[in-house]
């Protein structure tokens, strides 16, 4: 299967794991990506606040770009701010005819246009989860992460908004869950799972970005997550590069480490660990790896558990039949 | 042919006459252009406008013009044949016509209410007179058929709506038939602890209702079973139901409930409890059933699926246990059906933000019911799911599923109130426990409703406006840890809160029964875009279906509380009480013939008829109609090779003319130039 890449500022840069690892299971997935020429920054989160004309233009002329470079490829972007920016601009020029007007003039100047819904952008977990499959990722996996408890982290922008034809449930996302299940891994419930990491607010208001940092921290923690599974270069700095910072507001004490998903695929298919970037972050995957067992753990089935003699039946969730 | 030729020849005076229906139609359309434009039709001898046609002046006009204008065809340009086709074929009738010598076209509902566009609507309006005319003059005149109505009534469902419908059937002297898919009787109601807003016992009203349906001469009580065919019209349907092996021989069966004490597997109790409790693998759903004899659920017992155990059997002291029963088909006629099939809960896992089957405390507001009940799994005490803990603190989250754009967007319209008396039953049971009650607009128009609403006020209860975004047990300030988190905007206040809180009751919404529409297709009737049951007018015949001698009532046509579901039994059994009656019924004589010089036959038809009304006759070697059976569904005529079929009123003749009459102003296609 072969994709149009937008690799986004940050994959040469902070999230040079991300790369990594995604280049090195996409050979064993069958993925060919082919990345777009001379493509530039999505402008990430901020810009859209500032000025939205401006904003729009930025991003379309990737778009623009894409329409040209590739005939119906589907356009993968592994960040979540690339990926939502790309898709609300095509999505925005559609729905709104004069902001499709005002960014196509702009485009001109540059002697290019965009006609909305002419490319098909999708974030990394959609076309693994989606395009490749579960039952195609199970087939690869040689090192099940048996015993490894992963708190699934999905960030604020890959599943929302739902109008836009998400994935994934825009609340309750768990595309993600399924995928590290496959893998072998104990997935924790993550109620925390697609809230907000703080973004740019680390370097604007730094103890509201601690505070939400904290948050998401705390509930991996609670549950007795090893480690936290991203998909996105910001929610992983943040995460990783703060952990310490909010263990001194805090007075906390808190080790987690903020491992790209793409890193967890290539260690189940059986890759050495510095052919996917580990090493790279800043509080150390090492102790949790360490935990991955050889044995699967005994099947425990969560069924309508009787519980004590009193205990009142759990509804069952549907998955489960 | 000859004689058709005859026929066109003899010029019909036809009577246009286009309703003005006050503004409804006037204000679109401009009728007296139509009314002129009509008058040039050479077979139109009177064309004229009024301002209300289903009025008696108005039918006077066409009766009065039939006498003294020599009228042969009458064509009314007014509203939907469902509104005054009656009226006018009457009038017709009066003025000493066939009343099937009359034609209406719809130019209200197919016209002047569907644009705003003046010209365009005339345009349409002509169009629609045009075609009436163009038909009604090839009309013949036909007699109505007399149907005898079989007394007998079907009525699937046994909730509270069938239970009252069968009730006042059988007490007027007619026989029913009471078809539940479950064990026993009493649908939902039975499930129910107390009732808003008099706050009586819901099984102490509904249990006698239950006995009496059980003992009375004039029901028959199937239990258990599903209606598989529905065959046949109004007067005269065959039934086929088949009747479930229940494994349990009822003639021997006491009821005396040692097989279930007896009975080794404990199955979570999905059906009745909820959810919430367990039950047998062999059962009764509670006490009070109806009837008393239990069902054996093959998935769970232990013999049919590893082969051993049968205590049952080895228990029952009447040998009433019988592990190779086989399920039942059983056929009768009816002349009516009455279709209650009630409502299934909104599923809140469908919300995966409010926790339901991940977070124990979350409980819907069936469980509830069953968990505040004195007969439930917790002996009517308020505990959280570990069974013994009572909670300091109570959520009830109102429009689960409900109002929603992303579920559904009607109101369910119980939910306030059973929310409303939730809070009530907290406060009864724990005096000291707390709780909040999140709304989006409290809806309580019924009577005493809005009163319980002003007694809750004044019983400490919380209320909260604002759809609640998230419960969570992901805590992050202090008092938070351990607690359900409630996450809403306060939209009096203006303002973000988290309200911790131990228990939390989603008040889910109504639905449209899972297989609503493959029962609406056994009953030929309708479904509306949320799948409940269309009935045949919003206002005026709330309880009919478009099929005749098909009735709905209860929940199955829409979200309803008790009163209005006992209502809807009522009016639909009375309906029904007064075909019965009338004995017979005047049926549309649209039926299907077959000349038998132009039959070659071939015996297509014969096997397409859905009513099995072709028969072949071997000795002229043609097919036949059989009237009485013939539904006039035009199936047979189209696929004649010969056209040898005719429908009546629909023949082809009549369409064709219509769709000429229809299609005047269009102009045809240019001739294609061939280079």
């Amino acid at each position: 299967m072969k994709f149009g890449y937008y690799p986004g500022c940050s994959i040469d840069r902070n999230a040079r794991s991300y790369h990594i690892s995604m280049m090195a299971i996409a050979e064993r997935l069958g993925l060919e990506f082919e990345e777009m020429e001379d493509w530039n920054c999505c402008g990430a989160t901020e810009y859209f606040a500032i000025n939205d004309i401006p904003a729009y233009t930025l991003v379309s002329r990737n778009l623009a770009l894409a329409s040209q470079q590739y005939s119906g490829e589907k356009l993968v972007a592994p960040c979540s701010a690339c990926f939502l920016n790309l898709k609300k601009t095509d999505h925005v020029m559609g729905e709104y005819k004069e902001i499709n007007q005002k960014v196509n003039t702009a485009l001109e100047a540059g002697g290019l246009a965009y006609q909305p819904g002419t490319v098909s952008v999708h974030h990394l977990l959609e076309v693994i989860v989606k395009d490749v499959g579960l039952e195609a990722i199970e087939e690869q996996v040689k090192k099940p992460l048996y015993e490894l408890r992963i708190a699934p982290y999905y960030g604020c922008m890959v599943p929302r908004p739902a109008d836009m034809e998400s994935f994934d449930d825009p609340e309750h996302p768990t595309s993600m869950d399924k995928l590290l299940e496959s893998l072998g891994a104990i997935v924790v419930d993550f109620p925390l799972k697609a809230q907000c990491c703080g973004g740019h607010m680390t370097q604007i208001s730094e103890e509201t970005a601690l505070e939400l940092l904290r948050r998401l921290l705390k509930n991996a923690d609670d549950y007795g997550a090893d480690m936290i599974s991203t998909l996105c270069p910001m929610c992983q700095l943040n995460l990783d590069a703060y952990q310490g910072a909010v263990n001194a507001h805090f007075g906390t004490d808190y080790n987690i480490p903020v491992i790209y998903f793409t890193q967890l695929i290539g260690l189940a298919f059986g890759i050495p660990e510095n052919e996917l970037g580990f090493g790279k972050e800043i509080v150390s995957a090492k102790p949790a790896l360490e935990k991955i067992s050889d044995e699967a753990p005994q099947e425990k089935k969560r069924r309508r558990r009787p519980g004590r003699r009193t205990g009142l039946p759990m509804p069952s969730m549907p998955e489960e039949g | 042919m000859e004689e058709k030729k005859e026929k066109t020849m003899q010029k019909e005076k036809v009577g246009v006459y286009i309703c003005h229906c006050g503004t409804n139609i006037a204000g679109t359309i401009d009728v007296e252009e139509v009314k002129n434009w009509a008058a040039k039709n050479p077979n139109v001898e009177v064309s004229r406008d009024y301002e209300f046609m289903c009025s008696n002046t108005g039918q006077e006009l066409i009766e009065n013009d039939i006498k003294e204008k020599g009228l042969t065809r009458i064509v009314v340009a007014s509203c939907s044949p469902h509104m005054h086709e009656k009226t006018f074929r009457n009038a017709t009738e009066r003025g000493g016509l066939n009343p099937f010598l009359f034609e209406m076209a719809n130019i209200r509902e197919h016209g002047s209410w569907a644009t705003n566009d003046k010209e365009a609507a005339t345009q349409k309006a002509k169009s629609l007179v045009n075609g009436a005319i163009e038909r009604v003059v090839h009309h013949e005149p036909l007699e109505k058929i007399p149907v005898e109505i079989n007394p007998n009534t079907l009525i699937v469902g046994g909730g509270i709506a069938g239970i009252t419908a069968a009730l006042e059937l059988a007490n007027a002297g007619n026989h029913v038939y009471l078809v539940e898919r479950e064990g026993t009787i009493g649908g939902h109601m039975a499930q129910l602890d107390k009732t808003f807003p008099t706050l009586d016992c819901s099984a102490c009203i509904l249990t006698p209702k239950m006995v009496d349906v059980g003992q009375h001469d004039n029901i028959t009580l199937l239990t258990y079973s599903e209606v598989e065919k529905v065959d046949g019209y109004i007067g005269n349907f065959e039934i086929t139901v088949r009747k479930k092996a229940r494994c349990v021989i009822e003639d021997l069966c006491t009821a005396c409930g040692i097989c279930e004490e007896k009975c080794p597997a404990q199955v979570v109790d999905e059906g009745y409890g909820a959810g919430l409790g367990y039950r047998k693998a062999i059962y009764r759903a509670f006490p009070q059933a109806v009837p008393g004899y239990p069902v054996l659920d093959k998935e769970n017992c232990i013999y049919f699926q590893t082969g051993k155990c049968r205590a049952c059997e080895k228990f029952c002291p009447t040998d009433a246990i019988d592990f190779e029963q086989e399920d039942e088909m059983l056929n009768f006629n009816v002349g009516n059906i009455i279709v209650a099939t009630g409502y299934d809960l909104f599923d809140p896992r469908r919300i995966p933000q409010y926790g339901y089957g991940r977070l124990e405390n979350v409980f819907t507001s069936l469980e509830f019911e069953r968990m505040v009940n004195a007969s439930g799994p917790t002996g009517g005490h308020i505990v959280l799911r570990d069974g013994e803990t009572k909670p300091e603190k109570v959520a009830i989250v109102h429009c689960v599923g409900s109002r929603d754009q992303n579920y559904n967007e009607y109101c369910s319209k119980v939910c306030c109130m059973y929310s409303l008396k939730f809070a009530h039953l907290v406060h009864e049971h724990l005096p000291e426990t707390e709780v909040f009650n999140f709304y989006i607009d409290m809806r309580t128009p019924g009577k005493g409703y809005e009163e319980f609403y002003h007694r809750l006020l004044k019983e400490d209860t919380h209320f909260i406006r604002g759809r609640v975004a998230e419960i969570t047990d992901a805590d992050h300030q202090p008092g938070e840890e351990g607690k359900l988190i409630v996450q809403v905007e306060n939209t009096l206040l203006g303002k973000q809160q988290r309200i911790p809180v131990d228990m939390v009751i989603l008040s889910a919404g109504i639905e449209a029964r899972e297989d609503a529409a493959q029962v609406a297709n056994l009953f030929k009737m309708g479904c509306d875009y949320d799948g409940f049951y269309n009935e045949r007018h919003p206002k005026l015949a709330p309880v009919a279906t478009m099929t005749d001698g098909v009735f709905i009532a209860g929940a199955c046509q829409g979200p309803k509380d008790i009163p209005e579901t006992v209502a809807q039994g009522g009016a639909a059994a009375s309906q029904i009480a007064s075909l019965i009656g009338q004995g017979t019924m005047m049926m549309e004589p649209v039926r299907a013939s077959i000349r038998e010089e132009d039959c070659s036959g071939c015996r297509i038809c014969n096997n397409l008829c859905p009513y099995n009304a072709i028969e072949y006759d071997e000795e002229k070697e043609v097919s036949k109609v059989i009237t009485a059976l013939c539904q006039g569904c035009g199936t047979c005529v189209a696929a004649c090779p010969s056209g040898a079929i005719d429908g009546a009123h629909f023949t082809n003749l009549q369409v064709m003319s219509e769709l000429q009459g229809l299609l005047w102003d269009v102009q045809p296609a240019p001739e294609k130039v061939t280079a």
